[in-house]
């Protein structure tokens, strides 16, 4: 069930992501949900989870982008291992850990690409710190909402039932 | 405690996939990409890894090499060059014998060839002992009297002549005097001119003058120098040496140095004239020998 909805989630990312690719900052994407789905799941299942999650999300990712296939599974792969190991070593539940969390993980995620393509490309290492910042300051802040809604939206959904359902039930 | 040794194999396995992960990615995106020579980085990097590793089991192959063909192979070498150095000494020893096994053949031969080619009764005597007085050149043979060996008899060798005998001999040795003494002396003439006079030893170099030849006679350097016969000691015709030098004197008699032909640091076979001196007869053409110079 869980492996189903992080598919799902990871299709739904990727669809939107497609959607938003005109969005940019600075020749960077202003949001990658990709990542925030692979940062998600590495904090909800651990390092290996996050691993097969980065590999996956940042293949399909490439594939669809229709560059070299690699660079973002790379990329994603070392993200989702390292949150989840770290997300394994610290307590990570309350929002501005997680806030933190994101923002270090679009971080070392652009690092990482921004270095595999100066070794490809043979080019030197540049990092658009400005764009990259406001990536994982709106990275950090999807996440953090997923993850309240997520835990906290069945409950808000079940209290706003019983209240109507209360509600309902008195006619005078 | 369970559940920490549950967790380890576990977090080695993650780690252990996570590396096969991330070297997929890269093989995976060496494999789409191309390096400036145009062949793919996949094959390039592997290629450049595997000539790295080529080089190092290269490099621990030649030290392990180098090590047991410079060290482990060589554990007898140390013996084997002492026993070397030995069958080396005892063949330079053995070589050098037979260098002076050579060198004794040809001055035996030398010998005796002027042997034969001498009409003078002649013995052949080997050196024996050189004089322990620097002062004094003479060496001594292993012929005496009983050899029929007498003093004042003239000893020669292939090259020339050498001195004479002085004093007693003894019954199997005698004592020669070499020309080159400065007590020495013997009749002498100029080969080429025939002018006389009379070659004796100095404490110099050459240690021979010829002396009493007038300032007027035919002397140049390189001129042959033979005994006379007129002292009655040395037979007529052996070789003395050659001339070195020839200088008009301020006397009547020219300074002539000569080189003598025999080498007296290594005479060790010699001839004994067996003739008995006679007196000294003087020439007419040329000054006589001062018999007690000469004797």
């Amino acid at each position: 069930m869980k492996v189903a909805a992080v598919i799902v989630a990871l299709l739904v990312a990727l669809a939107l992501q497609s959607t938003l690719a005109g969005l940019r900052i600075g020749g960077t994407t202003a949001v990658n949900l990709v990542l925030v789905v692979v940062v998600y799941g590495a904090l909800s299942f651990g390092a290996t989870g996050g691993l097969v999650i980065g590999t996956m999300g940042g293949l399909i990712q490439d594939a669809l982008a229709g560059g070299l296939i690699g660079i973002g599974g790379f990329a994603k792969t070392v993200v989702g291992f390292l949150v989840g190991w770290l997300g394994a070593q610290f307590i990570v539940t309350q929002p501005l850990p997680r806030f933190v969390m994101f923002v270090g993980a679009t971080m070392v995620h652009e690092a990482c690409t921004q270095l595999l393509y100066a070794v490809v490309e043979a080019r030197g290492f540049r990092l658009p710190y400005s764009a990259t910042l406001t990536q994982a300051a709106v990275n950090a802040l999807v996440g953090v909402l997923a993850f309240q809604f997520v835990e906290h939206g069945p409950q808000l959904l079940a209290r706003r039932r019983s209240r109507s359902a209360s509600l309902g039930r008195r006619h005078y | 405690m369970l559940e920490s040794q549950g967790t380890q194999p576990l977090r080695q396995r993650t780690g252990v996939l996570f590396v096969l992960v991330l070297v997929g990615h890269l093989i995976l995106i060496s494999a789409q990409v191309q390096s400036g020579a145009g062949v793919p980085v996949l094959e390039a990097a592997t290629f450049g890894a595997f000539s790295r590793v080529q080089l190092a089991m290269a490099a621990v192959l030649g030290v392990g090499r180098h090590g047991w063909g410079n060290y482990v192979a060589l554990r007898g070498t140390r013996e084997e060059n002492e026993v070397l150095k030995r069958q080396l000494a005892d063949l330079e020893v053995r070589l050098q014998e037979q260098h002076a096994l050579i060198a004794r053949t040809e001055q035996l031969q030398q010998l005796l060839s002027l042997q034969k080619g001498t009409s003078l009764p002649t013995i052949a005597a080997e050196v024996i002992a050189g004089n322990p007085n620097p002062g004094i050149r003479s060496v001594t043979v292993n012929r005496g009297s009983r050899d029929g060996v007498m003093t004042d008899m003239a000893v020669i060798s292939p090259k020339g002549v050498v001195g004479r005998v002085v004093g007693r001999p003894a019954a199997h040795a005698s004592r020669v005097q070499l020309l080159i003494d400065s007590a020495a002396a013997a009749a002498a003439l100029i080969e080429r001119s025939r002018a006389g006079g009379m070659a004796a030893g100095v404490d110099d170099d050459p240690p021979l003058q010829l002396q009493l030849v007038s300032n007027l006679a035919d002397v140049v350097v390189g001129d042959a120098v033979v005994t006379s016969g007129d002292d009655g000691v040395y037979p007529r015709g052996f070789a003395i040496g050659k001339v070195e030098k020839s200088e008009r004197g301020h006397g009547l008699y020219r300074a002539i140095t000569v080189r003598p032909a025999v080498d007296f640091s290594s005479v060790e076979e010699v001839l004994i004239v067996l003739v008995p001196a006679k007196p000294a007869a003087p020439r007419p053409e040329s000054p006589a020998v001062p018999a007690e110079r000469a004797k």
